[in-house]
């Protein structure tokens, strides 16, 4: 089970776990309330380079598309192909069966520059938004 | 920076939660408990929507009949007291002013329902067209507008009002709700049965209450306008600003059914004549992706390898499960391959009727009542 303390964030909203050099990618609870119902997940092929604070993906919802930016470097070694069949899971559970993708991280320490969970959560309220 | 306007019932959707976004200069709820919970309840029971930022106008006086038939593009002499229709003002060049809903309310006197982003022009429009004996009045303060539709939408209704007349598509009565002098027609723009409710501002907020307990046990939920995008572009019923506006024609809409050349002189009709002589240098066309993606409303279409128009409507239909959109292609232009570039990725599409989705059959077909 994966605990919100432990993860590092985004200021749009990506959570990252990293274990070794291996980081798993997900949006958080605030970003999937506030997409509303997704409909519609696009992620990158394994075997993909992703770069800090680029492009990686795009979440749809009924109402509007959303990009999704990698928190850090490094190569894509797996996607969770629940969401191409079921991107609702998405709002179920951002943080367990909606995870995006796993990267082979280039540079573990990058990791240190994202933000924890009290400084994210501080950030939302900082934005006016009480999650 | 003019102030948003609210809905009298502004409290009931903070108290339940909703979503608010700015519309046409209205703060109003886009979602309560999600877009596809709403869009459902109201294919398969009920949704309750707030829909008073649309205007209402009325015209009225001696000479309103052969005024509305000049400024219109249907008959007007076809209303009967209670009868309803779907039409629209029409420049000199036969495009569209504003779509909306026409009420005959009595001789003389016609009630207009039309778009929220539209009541100022409209209303300016009809003022600076007016002649003779008629009075327009923008009556947009006076009347708050609430729809309830889906399929057990009457069967709700007759919970508070047991006496309810058998009111057939496109009429509407006045009647008495919760003590409100309401009128109750049977319209709207979802694609399912139900009705909209014109109240008294000061006496919505009960009325919504009202509906809700009453049909509440039976699967009504509070819809918004994030449900109500979704219902109508699946039922094939056109937006004004994206798939109407001031350079497109009724013909050109596919609206034609809505057009009557042979009513006598009206405003814009020498143009469609010439259009429906000629045919239309463009048309409305539907579309569904072949390819994974979701249309939405700008995207560049290319048909047979050449960049085309933008996307007018798009997006994700749920009862369909899939994505889907309208697009105004040139008359001579190919179906085929049609194709739909989502940020920068060019996506397969393939042409399909319009309405994408058609209600089970009802008791009181469509075709017979000239639903929009």
């Amino acid at each position: 089970m994966r605990t919100p303390q432990k993860l590092r964030y985004t200021r749009d909203h990506e959570w990252l776990d990293l274990q070794g050099d291996v980081g798993t990618v997900g949006i958080t609870d605030f970003a999937q309330k506030e997409l509303g119902d997704i409909v519609y997940v696009e992620l990158p092929a394994k075997g993909a380079t992703v770069r800090a604070g680029k492009e990686m993906g795009s979440v749809e919802s009924v109402k509007a598309v959303s990009e999704i930016f990698a928190p850090v470097e490094g190569e894509v070694i797996d996607a969770n192909g629940v969401l191409s069949s079921a991107p609702e899971t998405l709002n179920r559970d951002p943080y367990g069966e909606g995870w995006m993708v796993k990267v082979r991280v280039s540079d573990p320490a990058q990791a240190a520059k994202l933000m924890d969970l009290d400084a994210y959560e501080a950030y939302l309220k900082g934005e006016g938004k009480t999650g | 920076m003019i102030a948003p306007q609210r809905s009298p019932i502004h409290d009931r959707h903070l108290a339940a939660g909703a979503r608010i976004i700015d519309f046409a200069g209205w703060e109003m709820p886009v979602q309560y408990s999600g877009i596809l919970g709403e869009h459902q309840a109201v294919r398969s029971a009920a949704g309750l929507f707030d829909v008073s930022h649309m205007g209402e106008v009325s015209i009225q006086g001696r000479g309103s009949e052969g005024f509305l038939q000049r400024l219109t593009m249907n008959d007007v002499r076809t209303l009967e007291d209670g009868g309803a229709q779907y039409t629209g003002l029409l420049t000199p060049r036969g495009t569209l002013v504003d779509d909306l809903i026409l009420y005959r309310l009595e001789r003389d006197l016609y009630l207009l329902i039309v778009n929220a982003a539209n009541t100022r022009k409209d209303y300016d429009w009809l003022l600076e067209h007016r002649r003779g004996d008629v009075q327009v009045s923008d009556r947009s303060a006076e009347h708050a507008l609430l729809a309830l539709q889906g399929p057990l939408a009457e069967e709700i209704l007759r919970r508070l009002a047991p006496g309810l007349p058998d009111l057939r598509r496109f009429t509407h009565a006045g009647i008495p709700l919760r003590g409100a002098a309401c009128r109750v027609a049977r319209t709207g723009y979802t694609g399912e049965d139900g009705f909209e409710i014109l109240a008294p501002p000061a006496r919505a907020g009960a009325l919504w209450d009202a509906l809700l307990e009453a049909g509440s046990p039976l699967g009504l939920l509070p819809a918004g306008l994030g449900a109500r995008d979704t219902l109508r572009l699946e039922a094939g019923l056109l937006l004004y600003g994206q798939d109407l506006d001031e350079q497109t024609t009724p013909l050109e809409a596919g609206l034609g059914r809505f057009v009557r050349l042979d009513k006598g002189d009206f405003m814009g009709r020498e143009a469609l004549v010439r259009q429906s002589r000629d045919g239309v240098p463009r048309r409305l066309i539907g579309f569904e992706m072949v390819d994974a993606g979701v249309a939405r409303h700008g995207y560049p279409v290319w048909s047979g390898g050449q960049p085309r128009g933008p996307v007018a409507s798009g997006g994700f239909a749920p009862t369909l499960k899939k994505n889907i959109g309208l697009v105004y292609l040139p008359a001579e232009a190919p179906l085929e391959p049609l194709e739909i570039d989502i940020r920068g990725r060019r996506a397969a599409a393939r042409a399909v009727r319009i309405p994408f989705y058609h209600r089970r059959h009802r008791s009181t077909p469509a075709a017979l009542s000239g639903e929009a």
